[in-house]
């Protein structure tokens, strides 16, 4: 199991500026991050090699932070590979409630990073079906 | 030019001759209340010891507290079947203050309100335009009926929906209008929109401006946008509403009818009586209505004297604008608000943290309320949809609590300002 952390932050400037310093003090290392918002606040999501670290950092600065369980599965970085993460969950009725992805080399390997409701079984269900999930241990030596 | 012209150019020493009768009225009127049966019984105070204004000043002040701890009943001097009607404060928070009339009140009352648009030119030829809130707020009723004893056609139209409001003004050719001066200038912006020049082709000759501060700035503004005359009009609900004190066509000060009230200014510290021309709050004892006798009350309102003779002849003594209130209440829009209400509802909710800030802006001649609410740590988890759906919660419950709909922001812990690790409460950066 992964885990990534979310960050909440107003919308105004200078937020990721203050989060990303934090964590370079602290020598994390950022994999991914993808950003939501709404009325005048958001949600920062990151995927670093040290979550624990990360979170217990942030919270520390008093900045509100959440350590939550994610799936991180491996995928080819060819066409149709997304596709068939996604059809195995469809298939098994998984609704994904938010995902994003990045490439760890381009052309060989990707990894998609997603939240679901009930995270064990889907989790279960991917590797049933012969996909790889990354643990924080793996992510870290991406 | 006088509505009731032996009353409102009274020599001053008739003027307090008919104060003191009155005055000793209402003491007896008083004695007949619990609250004041008790508080006269306390001090050693029979009600024929209190003849005169100094007399009084032997009293306490009378607090909206007290008017809370009083309800529903300790203020009412008459028996319930003589009260014709009642007005109470609107908040949600504790207990309400309720003002009780009896028939007599009410027509008194009346007779004040249209003594005072008739000192402003109204006229039974006039078209009026109530453009306040009717209902438990006393600004729309008040008003109602003292232009309706001058006979002027009164448009119950109430606050609001400006296309209506614009569609009367024009249709019925409106004359003369009872309006919020915030709203007034917004409505100017509404009818230009249309197509509209708010001077030419509208009939407007005389403004009503009331129920919330606004500098002599914004007076000449709505003026010249509506090329009309706009008079400043004070009250407050505990001493009727509308028609306390009001403007004369001279424009310097408000009259504050001195057969209905006793006039003071003190300094809100010390409870001393102010100096003319010195700010202080304004206490008032009402000495003409029977039901509800009020002596010495806390207004909270602050203003000044104007001591000088008017040119208008009026013997009654003028109030300067008021100047902002002594404790922390606020309006938007029309609305009392205290912050304490504001407080109540963001500690009744599990996801809010300690600190909180109202800010009051004003935009497009409007006023904007935006509540910033930390939110606590400990309690995010994570998920945007859960944020949006308390910061709708949290506007929703204000709505019901504060009857206006502010603007809530989510923010993080620790990062609103303090002053000297004291937490501003409000931040009112509206020009008056």
């Amino acid at each position: 199991m992964a885990h990534q952390i979310s960050v909440f932050a107003e919308n105004k400037p200078g937020r990721i500026e203050k989060i990303t310093r934090l964590l370079l003090q602290g020598g994390i290392n950022i994999r991914a991050i993808t950003i939501s918002s709404a009325n005048g606040f958001g949600v920062i999501k990151i995927l670093v090699n040290h979550p624990h670290q990360a979170y217990e950092l942030l919270r520390a600065q008093g900045i509100p932070t959440y350590l939550q369980e994610v799936i991180a599965v491996v995928m080819q970085d060819a066409p149709g590979s997304l596709h068939a993460v996604a059809q195995v969950l469809s298939e098994n009725g998984v609704n994904i409630e938010d995902a994003y992805g990045f490439v760890i080399k381009s052309g060989e390997m990707a990894v998609l990073v997603i939240q679901v409701e009930s995270q064990p079984r889907a989790q279960s269900i991917l590797e049933r079906n012969g996909f790889r999930l990354l643990s924080d241990e793996e992510i870290y030596h991406l | 030019m006088y509505w009731e012209k032996d009353l409102e150019i009274m020599p001053r020493e008739e003027l307090v001759k008919l104060q003191r009768e009155r005055l000793h009225k209402t003491i007896l009127q008083a004695a007949k209340t619990p609250f004041y049966r008790k508080q006269f019984a306390k001090l050693h105070i029979t009600p024929e010891s209190i003849q005169t204004l100094e007399d009084l000043q032997n009293l306490p002040f009378t607090t909206k507290e007290d008017l809370r701890q009083g309800f529903p009943f300790k203020f009412l001097a008459v028996p319930l079947e003589e009260v014709v009607r009642l007005h109470s404060s609107s908040g949600t928070t504790g207990v309400p203050t309720v003002i009780y009339h009896s028939a007599e009140d009410l027509d008194r009352w009346t007779n004040q309100v249209a003594r005072c648009l008739y000192m402003v030119g109204v006229r039974k030829t006039d078209v009026f335009q109530n453009m306040m809130s009717y209902g438990l707020f006393t600004g729309g009723l008040g008003m109602h009926y003292g232009a309706e004893r001058l006979g002027a056609l009164t448009i119950p139209i109430g606050a609001g929906n400006s296309k209506r409001q614009i569609w009367f003004l024009q249709f019925f050719k409106t004359t003369a209008a009872h309006i919020l001066p915030s709203y007034a200038l917004l409505l100017a912006n509404l009818i230009k929109s249309e197509g509209l020049d708010p001077k030419k082709d509208l009939n407007l000759r005389i403004m009503l401006i009331g129920a919330e501060p606004h500098s002599e700035e914004t007076r000449q503004r709505i003026e010249e946008l509506y090329g009309a005359k706009a008079y400043n009009s004070y009250g407050l609900s505990e001493m009727n509403g509308p028609g306390v004190a009001f403007e004369c066509p001279y424009q310097n000060g408000m009259h504050l009818w001195e057969d209905y009230y006793l006039l003071e200014i003190v300094n809100p510290q010390t409870g001393e009586p102010c100096a003319s021309g010195e700010v202080g709050e304004i206490v008032l004892t009402t000495i003409y209505r029977d039901a509800t006798p009020i002596l010495r009350y806390r207004t909270r309102d602050l203003a000044s004297f104007i001591d000088e003779p008017c040119p208008c002849g009026r013997t009654h003594r003028r109030i300067s604008r008021i100047q902002g209130r002594s404790d922390d209440m606020f309006i938007v829009r029309g609305v009392n608000i205290f912050p304490i209400q504001v407080e109540k509802v963001l500690m009744g909710i599990p996801e809010v943290g300690t600190n909180y800030r109202i800010v009051l802006e004003r935009e497009d001649y409007r006023d904007v309320m935006r509540v910033e609410v930390e939110i606590k740590s400990e309690l995010f988890l994570g998920d945007l949809q859960k944020l949006e759906r308390l910061r709708e919660r949290i506007q929703s419950e204000l709505r019901s609590e504060i009857l206006v709909t502010p603007e809530v922001s989510l923010v993080e812990p620790g990062t609103l300002p303090t002053q000297e690790g004291k937490a501003q409460r409000v931040l009112d950066q509206r020009k008056f």
